[in-house]
């Protein structure tokens, strides 16, 4: 057992967080969520310079071979710095993707443009009704013309509207609904079309539609009918990114509402003087060091080779950090009283953040089941 | 013991709901079932329309222009009020500064300013909290000395409740600093046209626009509108505080809010079925349920004790509170979460009367989504105002239990 970090993940953390001390306070946060793009285009840049963007690619595609437990390290701070770069849907998901499932020539075109920046990924993998659900597909990919034709409609795709690329899961056998496959679909070919629009927390995400969408033939990823445990895959690597999330967010929060109790007064002494208050405050400590060892269990096992472990582990800490999320965010608004609730205080913007965390790549109640599921195997 | 509503209340009940049925506008009743905004003009043509049928205040005795109805059928129009989804009345003329007025104000002003209220001409709004002053809301500071006949008021109040709409305010101003700091607190009706106020929109969490800072430079207010005597406003202060948060157990609201939660989760679908079938989301429905029927009962047995005006309301009114207000956060967090990703999109634009969904939206955005987030950001405050939940259990523990 070790839980340390080596010298090399200190130094990586301690150059992102000096970046978002000096060019990515609250106030910036807050230009850049209205802004047209959404997010920093010389953030982004900034990210490749310091090795984020290509961190868990292997080292023959410009890459650190860096593992989740590093991508753990970013997120914390990125759900610290509440930053809005597209960072999970490109290079957690879809560079995972395509680094775990791509073929030798489909990781040489892309992986090294996304570690320098050039290009950007959303994964296309949820549909209308289907909830959280991503083995319901209607979107159809019919093999011809030497390629595939694809049809059908993706809601909600997180950073869509910056994405040059969309990886996108398709029906691909005629028969068998489950026969699921994974192309590559960029976002200016014929037939693409994207409805944006802004999230509750400050992101970005949009509807996409495909009509009759001709792609070539290396535009499908992986072994066609082998999407769904593919897009499954990613989908985890993005959760556990979520919890490290999640993690930095509630240490952030619990940070400055303790900071209130200790200097905010009312009769004549700091709210913290109040045991009720201080219970509260207590219990709020306890989530937080919950929730950072689930993190750190998402994350360990999010790279195992065993699917029904790395299932287990990822939905165990992402049902654990939806609630232990909502406890602190509820709670910090409250013991921030009408502090918690305006506008231009950090404070709220954290909360919604961490609401809408719970509500991404499968709520509670999804991990819950999927866990409660890995009993009855 | 009966629990059944008399023959002679379910005809009233039917009076009521036809009258709703007939004149509730077409366009408010849109606007409220979709979770859209609501604009002054709204509450107030809604407010002249209830004043004609001589409902304009119907928790007012009759003595006052009120209904003169008894609590049960004060709650079976609330209820029928808030099924068909017509707006609330404004709270704070109808529901607080009106018992005070009743209670404490002399004769002159309950004959000028009660009937402004009922016809809808005034819109008021409360002036209590101040930035050092929220939970501790004796120690407020804004300053009110008489000079001749008039008060000259100092100071800033906060969180004050859509006071951009307001005709008047009801004001708690420091005109003593003798005693505790409860003995200085005066009771003042101020008129919001009154030269030297200047009032800050605050945008709250949900980006909307409903509560502000006010200052107050040498506002000058005549002495004829101090309610009671001076330095005597703590009194009316907690009467007032003790009446709205009976009005925050909104029964009605949240029974709305419950059948509306059920119609969302049964058109929103987890694994190819409607989302009401999932026994891990219905068990949590149910919950909050049989939370609101408990309350329910005992909001109507708080209230049944005082129906003879012998009593008055008192500290068991913090059990509603608390109560009503977590019971409205839980129905709001449960229809955002029934919406699964579909939480997620922010469409600021959607809360216009004329928005309609984008067909590009794969088909997927229900006309009831887009407002769900917001309201449940925005419900975090009913733990807050009217006294939080924190203060809500000290008076239980210290005012009923002795502790």
């Amino acid at each position: 057992m070790d839980f340390n970090y080596s010298n090399e993940q200190t130094a990586l953390r301690d150059t992102l967080q000096r970046f978002i001390d000096r060019e990515y306070d609250f106030e910036r946060r807050r230009e850049l969520a209205q802004s047209v793009l959404g997010y920093s285009a010389e953030g982004w840049a900034r990210f490749a310079e310091f090795g984020l963007l290509s961190l868990p690619f292997p080292e023959e595609f410009g890459g650190f071979g860096g593992k989740t437990v590093d991508i753990m390290l970013v997120m914390e701070l990125i759900g610290r710095g509440l930053l809005l770069e597209p960072y999970s849907s490109t290079v957690v998901m879809c560079g995972g993707l395509i680094r775990d499932a791509g073929s030798p020539s489909v990781k040489q075109s892309l992986l090294p443009r996304i570690g320098t920046g050039e290009i950007k990924l959303a994964l296309a993998c949820y549909e209308a009704s289907a909830r959280y659900d991503l083995a319901q597909v209607n979107c159809t990919a019919a093999s011809g013309g030497g390629g595939w034709r694809l049809t059908g409609q993706k809601t909600v795709v997180l950073d869509a509207p910056s994405a040059d690329y969309f990886l996108v899961s398709a029906r691909s056998g005629a028969g068998d609904a489950r026969e699921i496959s994974v192309f590559l679909v960029g976002r200016e070919a014929q037939g693409v079309s994207l409805l944006a629009y802004p999230t509750q927390s400050g992101g970005r995400a949009g509807d996409l539609r495909l009509d009759d969408v001709w792609v070539g033939p290396d535009a499908l990823i992986g072994a066609p009918g082998e999407g769904l445990d593919i897009v499954e895959r990613a989908v985890d690597l993005g959760a556990a990114a979520l919890c490290a999330e999640a993690v930095g967010i509630i240490a952030a929060l619990n940070e400055a509402t303790l900071n209130y109790l200790k200097t905010r007064k009312q009769f004549g002494v700091p709210i913290g003087k109040f045991q009720a208050l201080q219970h509260r405050m207590a219990d709020m400590f306890i989530a937080a060091e919950q929730a950072r060892s689930m993190a750190i269990l998402a994350a360990v096992y999010a790279d195992s080779a065993d699917a029904a472990e790395r299932r287990r582990s990822v939905s165990a800490a992402k049902a654990y950090i939806g609630q232990a999320g909502r406890l602190v965010g509820q709670q910090s608004v409250q013991l921030h009283g009408a502090m918690g609730v305006v506008d231009d205080v950090i404070v709220s913007h954290y909360f919604k953040r961490l609401t809408m965390i719970e509500l991404t790549l499968g709520d509670t109640d999804f991990h819950l089941g999927r866990f409660a599921a890995t009993l009855m195997s | 013991m009966d629990l059944k509503y008399t023959p002679e209340e379910e005809s009233f009940r039917a009076e009521v709901r036809a009258f709703l049925e007939a004149e509730l506008p077409a366009d408010i009743r849109t606007r409220m079932r979709l979770g859209r905004r609501i604009a002054k003009a709204d509450l107030t043509r809604w407010q002249k329309i209830l004043h004609g049928r001589g409902w304009g205040a119907v928790m007012w005795p009759a003595r006052f222009g009120g209904a003169g109805w008894n609590v049960v059928q004060q709650h079976i129009f609330e209820e029928e009020r808030a099924d068909i989804g017509a707006p609330p009345q404004n709270a704070f003329s109808l529901r607080m500064l009106a018992p005070v007025l009743m209670n404490f104000a002399n004769a002159a002003q309950q004959e000028y300013f009660l009937p402004r209220i009922i016809t809808g001409e005034d819109w008021w709004c409360q002036g209590y909290s101040e930035p050092g002053s929220g939970s501790d809301l004796a120690s407020l500071r804004t300053s009110a000395l008489r000079q001749g006949d008039h008060y000259v008021v100092n100071g800033q109040k906060t969180w004050n409740t859509l006071g951009q709409y307001a005709d008047w305010m009801f004001c708690l101003v420091r005109t003593g600093s003798e005693g505790r700091p409860q003995q200085g607190i005066s009771f003042l009706l101020i008129d919001m046209k009154s030269p030297g106020i200047r009032i800050k929109p605050i945008t709250m969490l949900d980006g909307e626009h409903e509560i502000n800072e006010i200052w107050f430079d040498d506002v000058h207010v005549p002495v004829q509108n101090l309610v009671g005597e001076e330095n005597k406003g703590w009194t009316y202060a907690k009467f007032l505080l003790t009446h709205e948060r009976t009005n925050n157990a909104g029964i009605g609201n949240c029974k709305r809010a419950l059948k509306k939660l059920k119609e969302i989760a049964s058109r929103q679908t987890a694994n190819g079925r409607p989302l009401l079938e999932d026994s891990r989301f219905r068990d949590r429905i149910v919950q909050v349920e049989l939370e609101l029927m408990a309350l329910e009962i005992t909001n109507l047995r708080v209230l049944s004790a005082t129906a003879d005006e012998s009593r008055t309301l008192g500290p068991e009114v913090s059990v509603l509170k608390i109560k009503g207000s977590e019971i409205q956060q839980t129905l709001a967090e449960l229809q955002m979460q029934a919406l699964g990703p579909d939480a997620l999109p922010y469409l600021r634009e959607a809360l216009d009367m004329d928005w309609v969904a984008d067909p590009r939206f794969a088909g997927h955005y229900a006309p009831y989504a887009p407002p769900l987030t917001g309201h449940y950001f925005n419900m975090r405050k009913t733990t807050i105002y009217a006294g939080s939940t924190e203060i809500q259990k000290n008076i239980i523990s210290q005012m009923i239990l002795g502790l």
